[in-house]
């Protein structure tokens, strides 16, 4: 029985890794764009942007899965409605009576890259923004361009200051994904829970804890050492 | 011809006007010596000139050629300032040193980013490179930190620090150098060291304007002196004339005060 829920477990786990490495794989580059975007001079995107992580910041992310897994479908079959009783037409009604369901997996993933790029944008954020203007100005005044500066000054110094604050939203990312079953998505859990329905069994659920403590330890460890790597110099 | 000639440059920071005017040129190989009490403009006048900020007024001219013209509407662009900017090399009061890199990459990173931008590159990429470095040790040899092209900026002292940023600033070669108040974060024993590099640098006839609170040294390397007050240059000339002969009742008291102090 042991090596039966083991092998369950796993499986489940290989779901939660996949989500996990999937969001993390998306959302540092979009945070990145976020980050930029919420710094922006042009003070529409800049509001606009804003206005988008606090709402995305401000509401549980199990509701943003509910919505972008139900929301189009539902939009879908009100436009439908809509056109077959005469109410509204339109070309755009039209297009949104072609919306449906997104398939399960994708709808999750859209739905923790998004969620998790808000978070890393405010983190982006504070490590770009912490970094003196003296740096920017000692790049600009050696003839670099922006980006230059930006990718050969600023950039590492940022990594350096942003590590601690990351480890901390990544930690939090593997516990999130037990998320996914509220649509349906089977990952660790989940495989653990259907043992109280099927054998009466409790244990399966307590030893998910093992997964996840295994799994964060191996993080933990390896931030440690990105850290360390990164000691040799000062900000 | 005047290497530096600078044209009646006004700078307002909202409401309050920081520079009101302010004229003066220099000849090639000169030193010249910006003094003045706190406020008075110095580090913003030479902050317009090598475009860390726009002025609001007045033109700027290298070598005859106009670099920045305050009236002229049509805009400059970003390659355009880099550009004019490449004629300035600038040592700040805080080193603003690179810290993840070591000092000789501190030293090479402008230069080898610029070299990507010549057509040869790719040709004598090792060759460029290599010459680069060298010029790089050569340079920190003469401000004497040969030993630590290795060491990373948390490791150096102040004025090592401000060493390789003088070392940093002579690798674009400059037409001018810049000093913006150089030795005011460092320890009265590390002063020395600094003011020894700039006096050396000096005697090869490189072109310097230091804003300084240094007065026996400004006094003492430079050609010509401006006392700045309130965002008009007071009083400029000699160092014999300004230091120990001064006319202007605020040079007077400015100097008093400092003398007093020292």
């Amino acid at each position: 029985m042991f090596l039966q829920v083991t092998m369950s477990l796993l499986e489940g786990f290989k779901t939660t890794f996949n989500i996990f490495i999937l969001t993390l794989l998306f959302a540092l580059p979009l945070g990145l764009i976020i980050s930029f975007g919420s710094m922006c001079k042009v003070k529409f995107i800049k509001w606009f942007v804003k206005t988008f992580i606090w709402i995305i910041r401000g509401t549980p992310l199990m509701l943003q899965l509910i919505v972008v897994y139900y929301g189009p479908g539902l939009i879908g079959t009100w436009a439908q409605e809509a056109i077959k009783t005469g109410v509204a037409s339109g070309a755009i009604m039209e297009w949104l009576a072609s919306w449906h369901v997104f398939e399960r997996f994708f709808a999750l993933i859209l739905a923790f890259v998004i969620n998790y790029a808000c978070y890393f944008s405010e983190i982006f954020r504070g490590g770009i923004e912490s970094i003196p203007r003296g740096q920017y100005e000692a790049g600009q005044v050696l003839g670099m361009t922006k980006v230059q500066v930006f990718f050969k000054v600023v950039l590492m110094q940022v990594v350096k200051r942003i590590i601690p604050p990351m480890s901390n939203e990544i930690i939090t990312l593997v516990k999130d994904t037990s998320l996914a079953r509220i649509i349906m998505v089977y990952e660790i859990i989940w495989n653990a829970q259907k043992y109280i329905k099927s054998e009466g069994l409790l244990w399966p659920l307590f030893y998910t804890a093992v997964y996840y403590l295994l799994f964060c330890g191996i993080l933990t460890l390896l931030f440690g050492y990105i850290e360390k790597k990164l000691d040799y110099y000062k900000i | 011809m005047s290497i530096l000639k600078v044209e009646n440059i006004y700078k307002r920071f909202g409401k309050i006007e920081v520079l009101k005017g302010v004229s003066f040129e220099m000849n090639k190989g000169e030193v010249l010596s910006i003094l003045g009490s706190s406020g008075s403009g110095k580090t913003t006048l030479l902050r317009c000139i090598n475009f860390l900020e726009k002025a609001d007024g007045g033109v700027i001219s290298v070598d005859g050629d106009v670099i920045f013209d305050a009236s002229d509407k049509s805009k400059m662009t970003a390659a355009d300032i880099r550009r004019s900017q490449l004629n300035f090399g600038m040592v700040f009061q805080s080193f603003n040193l690179f810290p993840q890199y070591n000092v000789l990459e501190n030293v090479t990173l402008a230069p080898k980013l610029l070299a990507k931008e010549d057509p040869n590159y790719h040709a004598n990429k090792k060759a460029i490179l290599a010459e680069i470095d060298e010029h790089a040790k050569e340079l920190l040899a003469r401000v004497g930190l040969s030993e630590k092209l290795d060491s990373y900026p948390c490791q150096l002292s102040g004025g090592q620090q401000q060493r390789v940023s003088i070392a940093r600033a002579l690798a674009l070669k400059p037409k001018i150098l810049f000093f913006d108040e150089p030795t005011s974060a460092l320890d009265p024993e590390l002063t020395g060291e600094i003011l020894k590099v700039i006096r050396s640098l000096a005697q090869q006839n490189i072109t310097m304007v230091i804003v300084t609170h240094e007065i026996g040294f400004a006094k003492n390397v430079s050609d010509r002196i401006i006392f700045m007050d309130n965002g008009v240059i007071a009083e400029q000339g000699t160092p014999a004339e300004v230091i120990d002969n001064p006319k202007n009742e605020r040079t007077k008291a400015f100097l008093n005060l400092i003398s007093q102090k020292e």
